[in-house]
């Protein structure tokens, strides 16, 4: 079995949930100038609802078939997501609008650690099992292993972030959130809703952090409240490392993190001699931002300042 | 004059009542606290619960005795503090413990709240026996008053190299740390009982206890295809791991310590859980000395089944009793240096210190995941 394609297919599929939490950051980034640090905790809280719903039809349904119990627990994840979202913009951030930056930045921290919180409240200290509902197989491809979940995040990850994509550069809605997001001012004298352009944003970011959510629960097969801490500063990494505020780079960045992440944690020892161990993983990543950032500040595909979405 | 005649009284009164509440009982007898600390509170508090419950079983029993310790008739009582498994909040509980006057704890249950505390006990001269912490560190600081009744994780790290080589017949092998205190004892203490037994150590990873992939060190590790791969660390870890370990197609044999030798494991682990190895320090409850015994004991008075350290706390405060009664003093610097010179047949086995306060020829039992349940497979070392 080829271990170098084994560890670019790992890459892929950390890089691909890195990207679909990264959207989030990058689009609300993109409207608002504010990082929404509250973004991780979104995707924890996608996880957990999820993982209630599906223990609930588990032990009520247990006839219910397996996809549409996901289907079910999917689309309430995100329901709940988008609503949680709406309701941190309307109540957290909204008022501080025209607050000086540090002001919402803040309060997203803030937002953050109250949603871990409530969710130690209500889920608990410990790691909490997700039920396995369908068999995993393994794949082989290209001398790597490959199970169905990996295969089925890849690709739910591709059709998303093709989606969104498409409906930011060819639909209506889209323009109006490119139009918000060159100058709030100025969208809002032609005729767009400013206030409702923002809350969409969020909730699709939230949408996808919901989805990133689950898919994670279903990969790894455990959710915890902290779950979500690291994995948004990872996101925010990658929209930085992509160019924040640019929906490719934050794909592109997604994804390479994850690789980067995936291949210094498997190559670094043997690269420098075994003088840094796979605990220089995390180090390794963020190294690779620090460089990116000295010679393009703006991230690799943040020139393009006017696809911003 | 009036009032400043009641002032007098009132602390005279408090005086009296003071000492009466502090060192006697009602029908004379002196009072001799001994202080028990463990997480009350939090995702642990069942296993600190646990703990109470037995340090109470033997106060209890030591009180039925009607015991005289240098001519006094003596009536224990136990002094539970919960440190919430918080390192910070356990020399907060330990100085208040000290200041109460307890003349010895038993306690804490974690490794993390163990050491720190123990600073606290030594500088005031508390004599300490820690049921269940395993951390190596506890007992090399030097300290004359730290003791602990299980084996500690370099007689633990030494037993799972050796059987990993010698009975496993490993010859290759892959260590995982979590660089945890306890994770990060565990397997240096591994490696070299490792190297020592003649196998090979092919890599060295490491992962963190905020991490649940391991997909990039895993497969660095199926690289080299090693027969057996370890892992120091804790079951919240050590689950996820073992899906990704099985999901790659590794075949190599899962080896690791207590912290991995739970329920929650084979919860998180599920199907994958199947077929791995860890150790626990002691001998499973049915072939403890005493062991079937305290259980029933023990059900019978909470009704509720022994959780884990039960018996450890409970032989702990049986030692210190003891170690009272032999030096007829409940002075801490009299009946300390009797304490170090236990030789008490306990519920878990008899109980010797060697110099540093560990005990001797603590043993190590394994188990391995057969059907989904941990079975027991065998015990080694102890019992010599």
């Amino acid at each position: 079995m080829d271990i170098f394609a084994q560890q670019i297919l790992n890459g892929l599929v950390l890089g691909s949930v890195y990207a679909l939490v990264a959207l989030g950051y990058t689009m609300v980034y993109g409207i608002l100038g504010l990082i929404n640090f509250a973004h991780g905790e979104v995707v924890m809280i996608g996880a957990m609802i999820a993982l209630a719903v599906v223990s609930i039809l588990l032990s009520a349904f247990p006839e219910m078939h397996p996809l549409l119990t996901i289907l079910l627990a999917g689309v309430s994840a995100i329901l709940v997501c988008m609503a949680l979202a709406f309701l941190i913009e309307r109540l957290a951030y909204r008022p501080l609008r025209n607050a000086p930056r540090l002001a919402p930045l803040i309060t997203a921290i803030g937002i953050s650690i109250l949603l871990q919180n409530i969710a130690m409240i209500i889920w608990g200290r410990k790691y909490k099992t997700v039920p396995q509902i369908f068999p995993t197989e393994t794949f082989e491809l290209f001398g790597a292993s490959i199970t169905s979940v990996q295969i089925f995040i890849i690709t739910i990850s591709a059709v998303l972030m093709t989606g969104l994509l498409v409906i930011v550069h060819f639909t209506k809605l889209g323009r109006a959130m490119r139009a918000t997001s060159e100058s709030q001012r100025v969208a809002g004298l032609m005729g767009i809703n400013v206030n409702k352009i923002i809350s969409v944003t969020f909730m699709m970011g939230a949408g996808l952090a919901a989805v990133a959510g689950i898919l994670i629960a279903g990969n790894y097969s455990v959710v915890h409240y902290s779950m979500g801490f690291m994995l948004g500063l990872k996101a925010f990494t990658a929209a930085v490392l992509g160019g924040i505020g640019n929906l490719g780079g934050a794909v592109l960045g997604g994804l390479l993190l994850g690789l980067i992440e995936s291949i210094g944690a498997g190559y670094i020892g043997d690269l420098t001699g075994g003088f840094l161990g796979s605990h220089y993983q995390d180090v390794f990543a963020f190294v690779v931002l620090i460089v990116v950032l000295v010679f393009r500040p703006t991230g690799i595909m943040g020139e393009r300042v006017s696809e911003r979405a | 004059m009036i009032r400043k005649r009641s002032f007098a009284i009132f602390i005279a009164a408090l005086i009296v009542a003071g000492c009466g509440a502090e060192t006697e009982t009602r029908d004379g007898k002196k009072i001799v606290n001994i202080g028990h600390v463990g997480p009350l509170t939090g995702s642990i508090s069942h296993l600190g619960k646990d703990n109470e419950r037995g340090a109470e079983i033997a106060v209890d029993e030591a009180n039925e005795l009607n015991l005289v310790i240098a001519g006094v008739p003596v009536q224990f009582r136990l002094l539970s503090e919960d440190d919430e498994a918080n390192p910070q909040k356990a020399t907060v509980v330990a100085q208040k413990l000290v200041d109460s006057n307890i003349v010895g704890v038993v306690g804490h249950l974690n490794s993390g709240t163990t050491i720190p505390a123990s600073t606290i006990y030594f500088d005031s001269g508390i004599p300490q026996i820690s049921p269940s912490a395993t951390a190596i560190t506890y007992t090399h600081q030097d300290y004359e008053t730290a003791h602990r009744v299980m084996a500690n994780d370099e007689q633990q790290g030494k037993v799972l190299g050796d059987y990993a080589v010698k009975t496993l017949g490993a010859e290759g092998i892959a260590i995982i740390d979590d660089r945890s205190a306890y994770g990060k004892g565990l397997a240096d203490e591994f490696e070299s009982a490792i190297k020592s037994a003649g196998g090979q150590i092919l890599t060295r990873e490491f992962t963190d206890i905020t991490k649940t992939d391991f997909t990039a060190i895993l497969t660095k590790i199926k690289g080299l295809n090693p027969d057996l791969i370890f892992y120091g660390g804790m079951d919240s870890q050590a689950g996820p791991m073992m899906k990704q370990i099985k999901n790659l197609g590794l075949t190599s044999l899962f080896l690791a310590g207590d912290g991995v030798q739970t329920k929650q494991f084979m919860v998180l682990a599920g199907a994958e859980g199947e077929g791995a190895y860890a150790s626990s320090p002691g001998l499973p409850l049915d072939q403890m000395a005493g062991g079937k015994e305290f259980r029933e004991k023990f059900k019978q008075i909470y009704r509720e089944d022994i959780q884990l350290y039960a018996p450890y706390a409970y032989d702990a405060t049986f030692v210190m009793i003891n170690a009272m009664m032999r030096a007829n003093s409940t002075d801490p610097v009299t009946y300390l240096p009797f304490l170090r010179n236990t030789d008490f047949p306990g519920v878990t086995g008899r109980i010797r210190f060697d110099e540093r306060g560990d005990l001797k020829g603590g043993s190590i039992s394994l188990y391995q995941v057969v059907n989904g349940k941990w079975q027991y497979v065998e015990t080694i070392g102890g019992a010599d």
